[in-house]
């Protein structure tokens, strides 16, 4: 079974992330980052499965030069190959040009039996490339599976929702996002760092994939920010240390609030 | 006036607190068109009027009833087409995203997804703001391609009311076979807790670590206040309480009027999830803990002390 595991390089949640003040996109360069936690769960997915059986896992990226290094810790994670979409023009594309690309670089990579995705990503969080890339790929989606098997042609995943825990079976090829409940992704090992050094990680540009820089980029985004303002902090309000009438005081604070 | 569709979202006829928030943001827009997918309209209908649904689209295909997000994009994509709607506003719930996400894709439309608020845009079209990086900014955007598709956080606007005619009428969409790949084959309730829904409750109690797995001062509290409960990731990766009530990045984000957290210190994970609520409480035993940087009021002590003497003085105030 082949694989293709879509990851995303994030600005580390940890750090204070911001926006370019020219053009309103994502910082991404001035702030530290790393492979989108969220996307560790998908490439670990996907190689339970291949090591299950036979195949390979391709882990697929749409970023600037430092999206390597997502890349690189999918493939010490034991990724077999990676392929990096990276060109000037990408820069500000918003969900509906990313799915563009990735669809396009991942019909190159080849027809695989399973796409796997994260269930958002840590910055932008919107949860909808997976919807949009099936939609491009014509794939069924199962999206926010908690529980993977595969059985033949058909994936079965169970996803667990508000109202219920459901079952829900789809024939493959098909695109699956897996949430952080599914698995407990590996640490890379030395012999993975290594062995990674040697792995093959191809560079696309647009030209490659026949996907015109008219298409993508912050000109071509269907959506558009007009501006962003900083939240200001919040101000600590009355603090107070328990001697036995904390509660009291808690509720008289609800009441003096009027939420009783 | 140009028709803006509102997906809605109902359970068994029983339509949510989010539709007609949607219905009461659609007015600003242009002319509420509610899009009912099931067989229970009858029990829609009174509440769809009264938040000012002008028509009722009323879908009862069982291919759109039985499989997965991607037949709804098809049938919300024909009622674009045949509507030239203005908008369509969706709830911002994970099926709400992806059908958007598929409509987008479908309509050559803009996208803005988890908006807390929508008003019309001075040139036409819609003008959003979203909460982004944990809260930290806020983000006006425009939609600037084909109808502009929005799905849209609950608590984002207080419903108003306005009578509508709720005008019923049938709509059959054409379903691919494509649309068919996924289907649900099992589907297990989840045990009834009485509480609200925690996406949509006005007051939020939550625990984390410091409970030690012990919810039931948690519970008990937000029963005297009717909250809803929720949890910090690591109670949740804990076992201690289920994943669908873990707060945080990687779980709900909430935005309720009161939020008050149980023994969580504050990780940037959770804060993520609840930084934008209005009003926040924290009770934790580390005067040192993250979360006092956000509270209005705050009690330094034992949650297992602190919250039961809070569930009876609240409970007596109620007298």
């Amino acid at each position: 079974m082949n694989i293709v595991v879509c990851v995303k390089y994030v600005p580390d949640a940890q750090s204070d992330r911001t926006f370019n003040e020219s053009d309103n996109t994502t910082d991404r360069v001035g702030v530290d980052g790393l492979l989108s936690e969220l996307d560790e769960y998908a490439v670990e997915e996907a190689l339970k499965l291949v090591e299950a059986g036979e195949g390979e896992v391709t882990v697929v990226t749409v970023g600037p030069d430092q999206a390597a290094d997502a890349l690189k810790k999918a493939l010490q994670m034991g990724a077999d190959k990676a392929v990096h979409v990276k060109d000037d023009a990408i820069h500000g594309s918003d969900a509906v040009a990313t799915s563009l690309v990735l669809a396009e670089a991942i019909k190159k990579i080849g027809s695989p039996d399973l796409v796997i995705t994260g269930m958002a990503s840590t910055d932008g969080t919107m949860s909808v490339v997976p919807a949009m890339l099936a939609e491009r790929l014509g794939l069924p989606q199962v999206t926010f599976a908690s529980e993977l098997s595969i059985d033949g042609s058909t994936v079965t995943i169970r996803r667990d929702g508000d109202a219920a825990s459901e079952t829900i079976v789809a024939t493959l090829p098909a695109l699956v996002s897996v949430t952080d409940q599914i698995n407990e992704p590996r640490f890379p090992s030395f012999k993975g760092i290594m062995a990674a050094k040697k792995k093959p990680v191809e560079e696309w540009a647009l030209a490659d994939l026949g996907v015109d820089a008219s298409q993508v980029g912050l000109e071509a985004a269907w959506s558009k920010v007009e501006s962003f303002t900083k939240r200001p902090p919040r101000e600590q309000g009355q603090i107070v240390t328990d001697d036995g009438d904390g509660g009291t005081k808690l509720a008289e604070f609800l009441y003096a609030q009027k939420f009783v | 006036m140009a028709e803006v569709l509102v997906l809605v979202d109902h359970a068994n006829g029983t339509v949510r607190k989010t539709t007609s928030e949607l219905l009461t943001i659609a007015r600003r827009l242009g002319e509420p068109s509610a899009v009912f997918v099931g067989d229970e309209f009858d029990a829609a209908k009174e509440t769809l009027a009264k938040f000012g649904a002008e028509k009722v689209y009323r879908v009862e295909n069982a291919d759109v009833t039985d499989y997965l997000v991607a037949p709804q994009a098809e049938l919300l994509a024909q009622l674009v087409e045949k509507t030239s709607a203005a908008a369509v506003l969706i709830p911002s719930n994970s099926a709400g995203k992806e059908i958007a996400a598929r409509l987008a894709i479908k309509t050559d439309s803009g996208l803005i997804t988890d908006a807390v608020d929508v008003q019309a845009g001075d040139g036409g079209g819609v003008a959003t703001t979203q909460s982004v990086f944990a809260g930290s900014f806020s983000v006006k955007s425009t939609v600037t391609k084909g109808t502009p598709i929005v799905t849209v956080k609950p608590n984002s606007a207080t419903p108003e009311e306005a009578a509508g005619a709720a005008a019923d009428e049938a709509f059959e969409p054409t379903i691919s076979e494509g649309a068919k790949g996924a289907k649900v084959t099992e589907s297990k309730p989840k045990e009834a807790t009485g509480r609200p829904e925690l996406t949509e409750a006005a007051i939020v109690v939550s625990g984390g670590r410091g409970t030690g797995g012990d919810f039931s001062p948690v519970e008990t509290f937000a029963d005297s206040l009717g909250a809803a409960v929720g949890a910090s990731r690591a109670a949740v990766d804990a076992g201690w309480y289920p994943h669908t009530s873990q707060v945080g990045q990687t779980g709900k984000q909430v935005s309720p009027q009161l939020y008050v957290a149980c023994g969580i210190s504050g990780a940037i994970q959770h804060r993520a999830g609840m930084q934008t609520s209005k009003t926040i409480i924290a009770i934790n035993k580390d005067e040192e803990a993250p979360i006092f940087e956000l509270v209005d009021f705050g009690v330094v002590g034992d949650l297992f002390k602190v919250l039961p003497q809070a569930t009876e003085a609240v409970n007596a105030s109620k007298g």
